[in-house]
Parts: structure tokens; sequence; C-alpha cells
């Protein structure tokens, strides 16, 4: 199987991959930041999406943030047993 | 083009009743074939209005409206019924694919319908037939969900009912059009109840994530796609720019997601993510513009076929492996390699990564908020998306195929990539994903309103618009390895609404239990009391006093007191079929009433 290869490939080398998707984050905020890439003129709809890597920032914050109110609230009593509803 | 107009419906229908007719060696044929017959007569229909039925002199039924906003749902319907069948051909049996076939009937129909009435019989026929998807799962707990599933549904469907009958005789048309949403009346409001219910809007959604994850493994493929989405249309055609959705919607949106971090079952999970993706269509209705509604439309089309298909992929892990929770999984990438891409795929889709579905429909909504000055909508929607990646992109695909958790050694005994039909199926989905993703014009040229979709499509790959996707999405996946361990499933289920009509239920039994059956035990005393003893006394003092008078008195008001109870008790006990169908035929008797009087009146 081609593809159980490519997956053991990929994962005998896990810390070198981290470090190119650390790098591709870096270059992805880098190319938002130049004009000549990304035209911001006449698409972005407010004022501060023009900041260089606000999407970047909003992506990061909104997944920390649903992820720790989301658990907060699961933990406030929401999440019970799993024999809960039943006599 | 002389050939008679044919209901897609009824080919279903005459489909599913002939399934059983149908030798063994054809069947996988005869599955498929059908729905390919489905599909190719929504191809061939022109626009215009057919199938007209007049009765009782003044109404009619229109089972064929056909327009641009009923042609992009017919046409996306039929091809899923296409695809859904494939992925369950290897069932063998029959109720399973006639009750499907039978649930794409309703929904097509109502699809097509050009009045309320007939939009209302065909609502009901997908209530009545979807929940045999969840009984047929066959365990205690599916029983219990299907249950609760129609209940929510009939209650639904009574409000949608006396909606019609009151707003229809205030405007003095049964046609479904759209109505003005700008100056509700109570029938308007009654209406849309009725929609958003089967929309999953909180706080009417808890059925979805009920049901779906408790039926059949190829049943949820179909009740994934069809019941919401046909809710979206209804409300496209008779709701379209009624405010209140746009709130409503983003809330949807960000309700899903956060029950979605918690679910611990893959397939709750993606069905609390339905509920988040229907909620930027409702907002996209509730906006109304024409850049809005073709969103709501694009991105229908664009989550039958991504929600399918990762309902495939769970559906799969759970046919194979007889477990469909995270606790219980992991590791599989070795075993169901091939499951996982299709997965995959599916994940990127609803996440909207540039070329998947997802990113060429639902940023559409999103603009559509931000062109309206509605930033807070635009930005919560975009919070949103985060969230879909985190849990449908990265959570699902993770915690089943990779992560630390590995599943007992019986469960990975069973696990495997699946059966050919099952695999082709989601094969063919996930190049359809792609492809809309891909070819813009494909979707684009199918929407109401072709032209503003074609002015969209030249903007939607901009460098602007892929870099904004690409680093929410890319960074919220690092926030996700970040978090990792704040994200290890917990073998739990979480509250919701239902929490509150499964208590009223066993306050209500207990009730019956208590109170009731001592009224109960009382009457039967009581007949003991007043029966036995005055007999014995008359007896005694009064030899000639004919007892039977008594006794047959009393002996027939503690009968019926007794048989009331009796009834009570029955319907704490699962005799629920028996009170659906009375409550139904009331209805029903209330509605032909009602037409006959407003028809005696008006003449």
């Amino acid at each position: 199987m081609k593809l159980v290869r490519l997956i053991e490939f990929l994962r005998d080398r896990l810390k070198p991959l981290i470090k190119i998707c650390y790098v591709l984050l870096g270059l992805l905020v880098v190319v938002d930041a130049l004009p000549f890439f990304v035209h911001k003129e006449g698409h972005s709809h407010t004022e501060i999406e023009r900041l260089p890597g606000f999407w970047s920032v909003f992506g990061f914050v909104a997944c920390v943030a649903i992820i720790l109110v989301s658990k907060w609230y699961g933990h406030a009593g929401i999440m019970k047993r799993e024999n809960f509803y039943d006599e | 083009m002389n050939s008679p107009w044919i209901h897609p419906s009824l080919i279903l229908i005459a489909g599913a009743l002939l399934l059983p007719l149908v030798p063994r060696a054809l069947k996988k044929a005869y599955l498929v074939g059908v729905p390919i017959l489905v599909f190719l007569t929504v191809l061939r229909m022109s626009a215009g209005t057919f199938g007209q039925i007049s009765f009782l002199d003044k109404w009619t039924m229109t089972f064929g409206r056909v327009d641009s906003l009923s042609l992009v749902f017919g046409y996306i319907m039929a091809l899923m019924c296409i695809i859904g069948s494939l992925y369950g051909a290897h069932v063998q049996d029959n109720k399973q694919h006639a009750a499907a076939w039978i649930y794409v009937a309703g929904s097509i129909g109502a699809i097509f319908a050009g009045d309320f009435i007939t939009l209302f019989l065909f609502w009901e026929i997908m209530a009545f037939s979807s929940v045999f998807l969840v009984w047929f799962r066959g365990r205690p707990e599916s029983q219990g969900a299907g249950y609760r599933y129609l209940l929510v549904h009939v209650a639904g469907g009574l409000a949608l009912l006396l909606g019609m009958v009151l707003h229809c005789t205030k405007v003095g048309s049964w046609d479904f059009v759209q109505m003005d949403v700008h100056h509700p009346t109570a029938g308007i409001w009654l209406i849309m109840l009725g929609f958003i219910l089967n929309a999953a809007v909180p706080p009417l959604h808890a059925w979805l994530p009920d049901a779906y994850g408790e039926a059949t493994f190829n049943g949820s493929v179909f009740m994934c796609a069809f019941t919401t989405k046909t809710a979206v249309y209804a409300l496209c055609r008779g709701c379209a720019g009624m405010e209140i959705l746009v709130p409503l919607g983003v809330i949807m949106a960000l309700y899903g997601v956060v029950y979605a971090v918690l679910e611990n079952d893959c397939r709750r999970l993606l069905a609390y993510h339905i509920i988040s993706q229907v909620g930027y269509m409702v907002a996209g209705v509730g906006l109304g513009t024409q850049m809005a509604i073709n969103g709501a439309c694009a991105h229908a089309f664009a989550h039958i076929l991504y929600k399918g298909l990762l309902f495939m992929g769970c559906g799969t892990v759970l046919h194979m492996t007889g477990e469909s929770k995270f606790t219980e999984l992991g590791g599989l990438w070795r075993k169901m390699p091939w499951t996982f891409v299709f997965t995959l795929i599916g994940g990127l889709s609803i996440s909207a990564f540039p070329l998947f579905s997802g990113f060429v429909s639902k940023s559409m909504i999103v603009s559509a908020g931000f062109e309206e000055h509605k930033l807070w909508v635009g930005f919560l929607l975009m919070l949103a998306s985060a969230g879909t990646f985190l849990h449908t992109g990265l959570k699902v695909p993770y915690f089943i195929w990779f992560g630390k958790n590995k599943p007992r050694p019986e469960v990975e005994a069973r696990a495997g990539d699946p059966p050919w039909n099952m695999a082709m199926a989601m094969a063919i989905a996930s190049f359809l994903c792609i492809f809309i993703g891909c070819y813009t014009p494909y979707l684009y040229r199918m929407l109401p309103y072709p032209e503003v979709a074609a002015e969209y499509g030249k903007s939607v790959y901009s460098s602007y618009h892929v870099s904004e996707t690409l680093q929410i999405l890319l960074f919220t996946a690092l926030g996700f390895f970040l978090l990792l361990k704040k994200l290890t499933p917990e073998p739990t289920i979480s509250l919701d609404m239902d929490w509150f009509y499964r208590m009223g239920g066993r306050a209500f039994r207990a009730f019956a239990r208590g109170p009731v059956q001592a009224v109960d035990t009382l009457v039967g005393e009581l007949y003991r009391l007043a029966g036995l003893i005055p007999l014995m006394l008359t007896a005694r003092v009064a030899g000639f006093f004919d007892n039977k008078v008594i006794d047959g008195a009393v002996d027939g008001v503690a009968y019926s007191v007794a048989a009331v109870g009796r009834r009570l008790r029955g319907a704490q006990r699962g005799q629920m079929q028996e009170n659906l169908a009375i409550s139904f035929a009331v209805a029903a008797v209330l509605l032909l009433a009602l037409l006959l009087f407003t028809n005696a009146l008006t003449r």
C-alpha cells in the first residue's frame, strides 16, 4: 500500500516536518505583509484587516478561545457521565 | 418536449415499493439505477409549473413548481440520493432502502411543491419515513431517539400547519411564495417556527445530534443531507430577508462549534457541525440580498456533498469497527488509510480550504454580511470557521486515525477499508467536493442569481481571500496542536436542550406511576367498597333488591375510569404510534373542516 508507506514516511520525519510547518506559517504572515503579493485594496472590508497578519492572530486567538470557553462551559456541569439518562 | 411531466418523487416511491420484487443478483444495479433515473428526470426539467391537481373546486395542489431555486436543490438532492444509495448498496435489507428513498421523495416533493398543502404533505412524509432510519439501527437507544425525533417533528409539523392555515386564510391564497416578512403576522411566525425547527435552530435543535448519532451507518448519510437543507430551501423561498434569522444563524454557527468541542462521539460531533453550517445558510437567508441567497443555496449544495462525505467516512469507521467514540478509537491509519483520505477531503471542504468546495460557497455568505455592513456577522462567522476546521478538519481525523489512544484489540482487528461500493461512493463525493472548489462556474451557473454569482466568481480566488483563509485555518491548526492535551476526548455526554423533554417525559412518567396509578387503585378500592359492601348489605337487609342495578351502574363507571387509567399508562409505555396517529387524524380533520368552512364562507 503506497498510501500507508507515505504516511509512515511522514511520521518517521515528524520533527523536521514540524519545523517546515513553522517556516510555512511565518512565510504566510510575511507574504500577507507584502502588497506586491496580496492586494488588500478593494478586498478588505474594514481598516483593521489591513494590518499584516491580522487574520493569523484572529485564527489563533479564535482557536484558543473556542477551546478554552467550550471546555470551561462543559466542565461547568454540561458534561455528564455516559449513563446519565439511563434509569 | 411533449412527454408528460413525471414527478421525481413518484419514481422513488414506485422504486421503493417494487424493491422486494427485484432479484438479489440485480439488487445493487437497481439500487443505483433508480436514483440515476431520478437524477436524469431532474436534469431534463425545464422551468414552469406542472402537475397541478384541483380539488373541492377551489384548491389547486401544485406538485411541480420548477424554477432556478427549486432546480438547484432538486439537482443536489437527486445527486446525493445516488451517492447515498451506492454507499449502502451492500446492505441486504429492503426496508432500509425503501425508508431512505421515501424520505428523499418527501424532500424532493417538498422542494418542487408550489403550494402550502403539497409542501406540508411531503414535509410530513419526510419526518415519518426518516425516523425508520433511526429505528432500524435496532439498539434500545435507537428506539428512544427515534420516538423523540418523531415527537419533535410532529410538534414542528403542527406549528407549520397552524401557521399555514392562519397565513393562507388571511392572504387568501395557498401559494407558497415569499411572505411579507417585514410585517410578520402570527401565521408567518408559526410557519417560520416550523421551518427553523427542521433547520435545527437552537433551542429547537436537540433532535438532530440525538437522532443522527443514533441512526444506522448509512441512514445518517441520508439524514444529514435532506431534512435541514429542505428547511433551508423553504426559508429561502418564503422567509428571505427576515431579519431575526441573521442573529439566529450566527448563534447556530457558534453553538454547534461549542458542543463539538465537548463531543466524544464522532457522528454526534458531525451532527453539531451540521447545526453550525446550517447557521451560515440561515444567516444568509436572513440577510436576504441576492448575494446572500446565492450563498445560502451554494453552501447548501456544497454542504450536502461534504457532510455526506464526512458521515460516510465516520459511518465506515462505525460499520467496520463497531465503534464511533473517540475514546474507543485511535491509530487506525494503517488499517483504514483510504477512509482517512476521504474523510480528510470532507474535513478540508467543510473548513473552506482553497480548492475545496466550502471555500467558494461559505465566503459568499460572509461577504454578503460584510457588504451589508453587518461587521459582527462577518467576524463571528469567521470565528465559527476557525472552529469548523478545529473539529471536523483536525479533531475527527486526528483522534480516529492518529492520536495516543489505542483501541481494544478486537476493534483494531475488525478495522479495515470498506467494501468497494462504500469506497466508490466516498470517492465520487470527494471528487465533487474538489471539482466544485476548483471549477466555480459549475456551481455558480446553477444558482438563483447567476449573474451576481459570476461577478463574485471573479474575486473568489483573489490573493486577499486566499491569504485571509489560509492564515485563519493554519493558525487554528497551530492552536490545535499546542492545546492538544486539552482536547483529549472524554467519555462523557453533554446536556443539551433535549434534557428538558427527556426529563419532562420522566416527570410525566413519574406522575403516571404515582398519582395516576394511585387514583386507579383508589377507584378499584372504591369499586370494592361501593360495590361489594352495599351489595352484601342490600342482600342482607333487603334480599329482594335488584342488585344488578347497583352492580351494573358502579361496574360501568369503574370500568370506564380504569380504562382511562390504562390508556394514560399506555401512553407512557411506548404505544406512541397510536397516539401520534390520533393526533394526526385530529389535525387532518381540523384542517379539512377549516378548508370547508372557509370555502362556505367565501362562496
